[in-house]
């Protein structure tokens, strides 16, 4: 338990040292120092409990309940403050009922509940400590570097507001610990505002005016959120009395129509933070931030503490069917609709964004099917995309700041100008979409454990979703893949801590891919066999062994292979009527000198957002509607049943 | 199945394959000449003109292209491999995936406008036939409880009595996996397209030659496929398969010297609409009737 102890609190004492240091080299060692430790940590808790199921630990405090609610009251003192100074009503309004809400809750109807097991770990915990304590902190690593030449684009006379930067980032890493690891849904819910908050002071890092816009988006959708929880923690305490998650999984799935609307309402929660339309543009609005940002809330915290929620509650699924259809049907509409949508856009970040908001939406979906076959699917789903895409964005921001531009279309070339960053983004991207890879694997898994629970809604979704996720990678990986002569390499000057960071997300990509046997076997095997009693693995050994013999040579053939062949170079065919071979330039109509350009397709009039986003958003705002009215209805009758029954008895 | 069986599959795909590949090829040629009232070449063209592509030079655009189209080529050869082997349809499908994927960004790497219109457009095309290729698979699934395309020697009847929608939309999309008029949007045969030889127009000498053989390989594949709807417990089915087989690739000589390109709307959108129909109607029956 004090590994646990350790792992929430060291981050959040390093992020408040971190708000206070101003000098560079100190900001540095420190960073780097509590990574290590932080990452050396983690893997020393994974390690040792490899293969461990549910362990809880007696903790409970009432200090640490106050502290949960003074800490509630200080995140809604600063949403106020930022509320009231760019006069966001809204944000204010929300703050102030979730601030009673919390309140009332804490000492009018959580008085009294004792959770008698407050920390916990199990396998799905030790994944999400492997994904925020490596990856996560390999972010932070990152943005060393990435935030020094930020520095530098910015004005003179900006002020230099990195120890704020990297303080909310470590704050960040400790909220997530303890959402991972609280088996009190009320400290979890705490982490759960930690998180909202600390997303929004970062998003919010520039203070343009776009990003001043787009954090207040983020904050109100994910106060929505937030409101959602308590609703569920109300409900969790007046019908089963306890606030334990273990607790309510356990009664839930004995009592499931009472469970419904505590279970909707959680579904509803994890469906914001998780970004699910409608709720999608307050990830895309994230992008303004600096990259960091993005890949930290993309890959390691934020959403991936959405889907490890409805991950949690996927055996609730599995019985009540009213949450479990609208937690599917938001999540297949939002990743074929995210897909499609993804093939209209040119600006690289936002591709990236789409991406995460779909893949997040296959495994929401995989959460709501809830049998093993589909919650062994969505851990590896998770798994893979945290890597993947902290690779990804990575790579994109140090591209960005030395071709000076986040467009896929200025990417052309990119494979001469920066060739090691080239080949690793064109690693990443491979990971995220086509067999032999992981995602893909993760992918073929949900598929079969959608074809077994007859939802032929989510095949169809599915089905076409994938196509589209075959093109906008495709495109991408293409005009990575461009070649010509004589072009300068512009790779020289990026910082160590960059390198490291990307070679590292790198290394893990490909170890988790060609590892999957393994990491099934000792990490997400044994949290499916803790729930449901079987293992949940649905792809034949002898596939994932020729796929994991594959990704090897291909990977050493993109690192060790490619451009090795000394044939005689000759220039492309311009039919004839080239001026000047070398640089595609022929001749035009008007006897002048053109150059051949070549732009990708986004097929806009097909795929464009003003046609599909209000599309997908109509769709899941109607099925949440739905599903949470009829859950609540559900929870009514169960709940009249049971009076019912009981005074019969006399009781 | 074990991994030493599916290792022997993809030696045997890696030597057969190309053979019968080049014979069906040949065999286009000459059905398409008599179609157009031609005499046409030799039934092993194919062969020496490949033999005589690997005797060039080997020079290209660039020192990558080269590389790509080597694993294209050995990809198709291992999703040969596992399918003939009785291995698992749906890894076959996403791995002949990842060798398209390959051919498409040999043709990027090269820069060349032609062949970037072509990338462009096989881009497309991967996109527009994928649905159905996954909705048959999960079809076959339902069907025979199993991915295994061994699976079908213990059917009691062909896959086709209850598969017949799924097998109708799989060949709609068989006519663009094969790269058929009317859906040759990235390379074609027919000197009459817009675009004609778009995908490859940056490949020569050995490279091409990979490329032929490669296009042999898949065909054979994708006619595996085929066969699979009409194969069950009885041995003979072989042989109804293989003149089922014969008689769709004739069909699809027939169709591509019948139908002019279309528009890659046009593509799309059917491609699509029928995996959305043929996918719905058939895997919505098996699993709720």
């Amino acid at each position: 338990m004090a590994t646990l102890g350790f792992l929430i609190l060291f981050p959040l004492c390093v992020g408040i040292v971190l708000f206070a240091v101003r000098g560079e080299q100190a900001r540095k060692a420190i960073v780097i120092g509590s990574s290590v430790i932080i990452a050396a940590c983690s893997l020393w808790l994974i390690a040792t409990n490899l293969g461990s199921s549910w362990t809880g630990f007696r903790f409970s405090s009432t200090v640490v309940d106050y502290c949960c609610t003074a800490i509630g009251v200080l995140i809604a003192g600063i949403i106020l403050y930022y509320g009231v100074r760019y006069k966001n009503v809204l944000a204010c309004v929300l703050a102030v009922i979730q601030v009673v809400g919390s309140l009332i809750f804490e000492f009018v109807f959580a008085h009294g509940v004792d959770v008698v097991f407050g920390l916990y770990f199990d396998s799905l915990s030790l994944i999400m400590t492997f994904i925020i304590g490596v990856v996560g902190t390999g972010i932070c690593v990152y943005a060393l570097g990435y935030m020094e030449d930020f520095q530098a684009h910015e004005p003179e006379d900006a002020p230099d507001r990195r120890p704020f930067f990297f303080g909310v980032m470590f704050i960040f890493l400790s909220a997530m610990y303890l959402i991972v690891f609280s088996n009190n849904m009320v400290w979890m819910f705490t982490g759960w505002e930690v998180t909202t908050l600390s997303s929004f002071l970062l998003i919010g890092y520039t203070r343009t005016e776009e990003a001043i816009a787009n954090a207040f988006r983020q904050i109100i959708m994910n106060l929505l959120g937030g409101i959602g929880f308590l609703v569920a923690l109300f409900s969790v305490v007046v019908l089963f009395n306890t606030l334990s998650l273990q607790e309510f999984i356990r009664l839930g799935g004995a009592y499931p129509m009472l469970a419904a609307l505590p279970l909707a309402a959680l579904a509803f929660a994890g469906i914001t933070k998780a970004a699910q339309m409608p709720f999608h543009t307050w990830l895309l609005g994230a992008m303004v931030a600096p990259t960091p940002t993005s890949a930290l809330l993309h890959s390691s915290t934020m959403v991936k503490a959405a889907v490890f929620l409805l991950l949690k509650l996927a055996p609730l699924m599995l019985v009540s069917p009213v949450p479990a259809a609208m937690t599917v049907l938001v999540g297949g509409v939002t990743f074929m609709m995210c897909s499609f949508m993804a093939i209209s856009q040119s600006n690289a970040k936002r591709v990236l964004a789409y991406s995460t908001i779909a893949n997040l939406g296959l495994i929401v979906a995989c959460a709501g099917v809830g049998t093993p076959e589909a919650v062994w699917a969505g851990a590896f789903l998770m798994v893979f995309h945290a890597v993947a895409k902290s690779l990804l964005f990575l790579c994109v921001g140090t591209a960005e700041h030395h071709i000076g531009s986040r467009d896929i279309e200025d990417m052309d070339l990119l494979f001469e100008r920066m060739p090691r960053l080239a080949r690793f983004m064109m690693l990443g991207i491979m990971v995220m979409f086509v067999a032999p890879f992981g995602m893909l694997v993760a992918k073929w898994a949900t598929l079969i454990s959608f074809a077994d629970m007859g939802q032929l809604a989510l095949i169809l979704l599915l089905g076409f979703g994938s196509a589209a996720t075959f093109m906008f990678w495709a495109k991408w990986l293409g005009k990575l893949a461009g070649v010509a002569q004589r072009v300068e390499n512009v790779e020289g000057s990026v910082h160590r801590s960059e390198w490291s960071a990307i070679l590292v997300m790198a290394a893990l990509s490909v170890l988790a891919c060609i590892n999957l046997p393994l990491l099934s076997r000792w990490l997400v095997e044994p949290y499916v066999v803790g729930i449901y009693g079987i293992a949940g693995q649905s792809i034949p050994m002898v596939d994932l062994l020729i796929a994991a013999a594959l990704t090897t040579v291909i990977v050493i053939v993109l690192f060790a292979g490619l451009g090795k062949s000394r044939r005689r170079q000759v220039s492309v065919y311009l039919a004839g009527a080239s001026a000047d071979n070398e640089n595609r330039i022929f001749r035009n109509s008007m006897s002048g000198e053109t150059e051949a350009t070549a732009h990708n397709w986004y097929l806009t009039d097909v795929f464009g957002e003003k046609s599909m986003a209000p599309i997908g958003s109509v769709c899941c705002i109607i099925v949440m509607i739905l599903g949470v009215v009829v859950s609540a209805a559900f929870t009514t009758k169960g709940f009249g049943l049971l009076s019912a029954v009981l005074s019969l008895f006399g009781l | 199945m074990n991994l030493l069986f599916t290792l022997i599959g993809i030696v045997a795909f890696a030597v057969l394959a190309p053979c019968v590949g080049c014979l069906l090829a040949g065999l286009d040629r000459v059905i398409s000449a008599r179609m157009q009232g031609r005499v046409g070449p030799p039934l092993l063209q194919p062969y020496y003109d490949v033999r005589k592509l690997l005797q060039k030079e080997a020079a290209s655009v660039n020192k990558v292209e080269d590389t790509y189209i080597t694993c294209a080529l050995v990809l198709s050869i291992v999703a040969g491999g596992i399918f003939f082997s009785g291995g698992n349809l749906l890894f076959s499908i996403f791995i002949i995936t990842l060798s398209g994927l390959f051919f498409i960004v040999a043709a990027y790497s090269s820069r060349s406008p032609y062949a970037e219109v072509g990338a462009h457009r096989e881009t497309l095309q991967v996109m527009a036939y994928e649905p159905m290729m996954l909705f048959m698979a999960v079809a076959f699934y339902l069907a025979s409880g199993t991915f295994n395309s061994a699976g079908a020697l213990f059917f009691a009847v062909p896959a086709v009595t209850v598969l017949w929608p799924v097998f109708l939309g799989f060949m709609f999309v068989l006519t663009i996996k094969l790269r058929k008029s009317p859906f040759d949007l990235s390379y074609s045969h027919h000197a009459h397209q817009d675009l004609v030889k778009g995908i490859t127009t940056e490949m020569s000498g050995p490279t091409l030659a990979k490329v032929e053989i490669m296009h042999w390989c898949e065909n054979v594949l994708f006619l595996g496929w085929t066969g699979l709807f009409f194969i069950w417990a009885n041995p003979a089915s072989i042989v109804l398969a293989i003149v089922v087989v014969l008689a769709v690739y004739f069909l699809e000589i027939w169709i591509d010297n019948n139908f002019a390109r279309v528009k890659w709307q046009f593509l799309l959108r059917s491609a699509w609409i029928v995996a959305l129909v043929c996918g719905l109607v058939n895997i919505g029956f098996l699993m709720y009737l």
